[in-house]
């Protein structure tokens, strides 16, 4: 109770500022760097671009988001990926007549995927970091089984329009990829499934408080297996994405997940559940994308982009933390 | 996590006791099995045996310091990043001289006091989340270590290969060195002050602060010590490889192998319950697979799916009759 007074009682100005997501500035800080050092990125087209190459990771952290938001972690999507280029490769068989029955038979695999993670935490009550875990070891013997360790060709180009199809003479922007349009349905649909139906508010409950959501009525395990299904979806969907992008091989989804988690992080996702918002988590993501971009135009080697990753994430957190214990 | 030690207290403490014990008689009696099935019985032989322990030799390591980590609710994903930091680190002081040897010992293990004193400080002053706080200070080392070093650096001494490589009698030093540090640790956990705050800390912080227990103060300790076994890993690996290369640690996936073999040897992911004989029992499950996996010609790549299935069917054998919610 007196929280609230204390809510009510402060000055209107500063409840604004908290409504704001703070990813969003720091964003778009980041990204007035980097503009300043390739004005490039300040064009339309050039922003165009950028969202386009956010996009893969933008996916995940909105899958990822539901299941942190639930209170654990899923960290075989970053396999799910590397499955997916694999298996489309595999499946389409450089034919472009089989893409689309293939996308779909490679949203059933990752539905099942995470049907059987959701389950194997659901039921058999393993915490998700261990049940994830055995999934993505599985999920990589999988994928390095099925194409026998060195994959080869290409995937159809229908198959990679979704990552690398541009839409030109645009007005205003001159190009629009399409990857921004799936970019947009993933997030509308994230959006409202998170913050506008019944199901949403269970994952909050769940996360906030498992005990008291069961006790409340609330399917638990129902609603981690959605939560687990929804993330490896998304999955199938950035890889899908990054088809488009690179060519087929077996280290594309390597170490996404982390990244897909960090994304998060920095969007203000609280772990261990009950707090995230989608607009957080595809901020969080954009930031991750420009700070590697902004690192790239300074010149910085490859491996030190993992040093600056690591710093934002501590930061991230032990900011939330400051935050969460100032404001009690 | 605290709901777990109310609803069924019984149950668990006597499942954690048998734990080491049931997973010792099952990895024996697979290894036994598959080696008969498949004829090949000098397995069975003192060079087998001896080969198969000195497998747990590197997981072994720094799944004891894990022990110390998981056991005060806390996690360390630094590990493997540590590990081949403490690798390159060696060999490159080192350069193959043998007086060089105590200074670059003394080096690797002052830099990992020094990782674990900044993991238990995020996570015990900064409140920041262990997952985190360790994946990012492990990826800050792996970013500083592979922009520093590209490939093998340096070389280690014959002398200090001895220490993968020597034996006293049957029994190499690694393998006599593992079940000391492992007797060391237990010790540690069973007879002092410090294993008994661990306990507590683990258990319930807010309670064990309550007591009057400086938690900040034993979570960095499980930290450091958790970090010190990653050091000695990196440290046996590089006499094992004759050099240290920047991704030894990952290649060897120490940091969730080392978590999955502290799960599976009964030790509570949340903290307060179980023991390095636990992990030692979880160690060796895991040598006798890949040596059981070895004899019966798996391929490499359907070893990682059953590895992966073997977790994930090991860890719930623990929990799926609780009614814990987990997430």
């Amino acid at each position: 109770m007196t929280i609230a007074l204390r809510d009510i009682a402060e000055r209107p100005g500063a409840a604004l500022v908290r409504r704001i997501n703070l990813a969003v500035v720091v964003f778009l800080v980041f990204y007035l760097a980097v503009g300043l050092l390739q004005p490039n990125y300040l064009e339309p087209a050039g922003a165009m671009n950028f969202l386009r190459r956010a996009a893969p990771l933008a996916i995940l952290a909105a899958g990822q988001l539901f299941v942190l938001v639930s209170g654990g972690f899923d960290l075989s999507v970053g396999s799910l990926v590397t499955l997916t280029v694999i298996g489309g490769s595999m499946l389409t068989a450089n034919d472009p007549s089989n893409t689309w029955w293939a996308i779909a038979a490679l949203y059933a695999i990752g539905l099942a995927v995470g049907l059987i993670n959701g389950a194997v935490v659901a039921y058999l009550r393993t915490p998700s970091i261990i049940a994830t875990l055995g999934m993505l070891l599985a999920i990589n013997g999988v994928a390095m089984t099925w194409s026998g360790g060195s994959p080869r060709g290409y995937l159809p180009d229908n198959f990679r329009m979704f990552g690398r199809f541009v839409f030109h003479d645009v007005p205003f922007t001159r190009i629009f990829p399409l990857a921004i349009v799936v970019l947009a349905v993933v997030a509308v649909l994230a959006w409202w499934g998170l913050h506008g139906t019944v199901f949403g508010r269970r994952v909050f409950a769940v996360g906030d408080n498992a005990r008291a959501a069961q006790l409340a009525g609330v399917r638990v395990d129902f609603v981690r297996i959605g939560v687990f299904a929804i993330s490896a979806l998304a999955a199938v969907t950035a890889g899908i994405m990054l088809g488009g992008f690179g060519g087929v091989s077996v280290d594309v989804g390597a170490g996404l997940e982390l990244q897909a988690i960090a994304a998060c992080v920095v969007g203000g996702v609280q772990l261990m559940g009950g707090r995230g918002a989608v607009v957080g988590a595809i901020a969080g993501a954009l930031t991750m994308t420009a700070l590697f971009t902004l690192l790239t135009l300074l010149g910085w080697p490859q491996p030190l982009k993992e040093t600056a990753q690591g710093l934002i994430l501590i930061i991230a957190v032990a900011f939330g933390a400051w935050r969460r214990r100032r404001t009690g | 996590m605290s709901s777990a030690a109310e609803s069924l207290p019984a149950r668990s403490q006597r499942r954690s006791v048998n734990a080491p014990l049931l997973l010792l008689v099952g990895s024996v009696a697979l290894y036994i099995g598959v080696a008969l099935a498949t004829g090949q019985s000098m397995m069975l032989h003192v060079e087998g045996i001896v080969g198969l322990l000195q497998r747990m030799v590197g997981l072994g390591i720094v799944a004891v310091g894990q022990t110390f980590a998981i056991l005060a609710g806390s996690i360390d994903l630094s590990v493997a990043n540590m590990i081949s930091v403490a690798a390159v680190l060696a060999s490159f002081i080192m350069q193959g001289r043998p007086d060089m040897m105590l200074p670059a010992v003394a080096a690797v293990l002052a830099v990992s006091a020094v990782v674990g004193v900044v993991n238990g400080a995020l996570i015990s002053r900064l409140q920041v989340n262990p997952l985190i706080a360790t994946l990012g200070v492990g990826l800050v080392l792996q970013g500083l270590l592979s922009a520093s070093f590209t490939n093998f650096a340096g070389s280690v001494p014959p002398e200090f290969q001895a220490f993968a490589y020597g034996a006293l009698g049957p029994a190499p030093y690694s393998v006599i060195g593992l079940f000391v540090l492992a007797l060391a640790a237990s010790l540690l956990l069973r007879a002092t002050k410090f294993g008994a705050h661990l306990y507590a800390v683990g258990g319930n912080a807010e309670g064990a602060r309550l007591a009057g227990i400086r938690t900040d103060l034993v979570t960095i300790g499980a930290h450091v010590l958790c970090s010190l076994c990653a050091g000695l890993t990196g440290l046996y690996l590089a006499s094992r490889l004759r050099s240290g290369a920047p991704w030894v640690g990952r290649d060897g996936v120490y940091d969730l192998e080392s978590i999955a073999v502290v799960v599976i040897g009964g030790t509570l992911l949340a903290g307060g319950r179980g023991g390095v004989w636990g992990t030692l029992a979880g160690v060796l499950l895991f040598a006798v697979l890949d040596a059981s996996f070895n004899m019966l010609g798996v391929s490499a790549y359907s070893k990682l799916v059953l590895r992966g299935a073997i977790v994930i069917a090991a860890v719930a054998a623990y929990t799926f009759r609780s009614r814990d919610l987990v997430a």
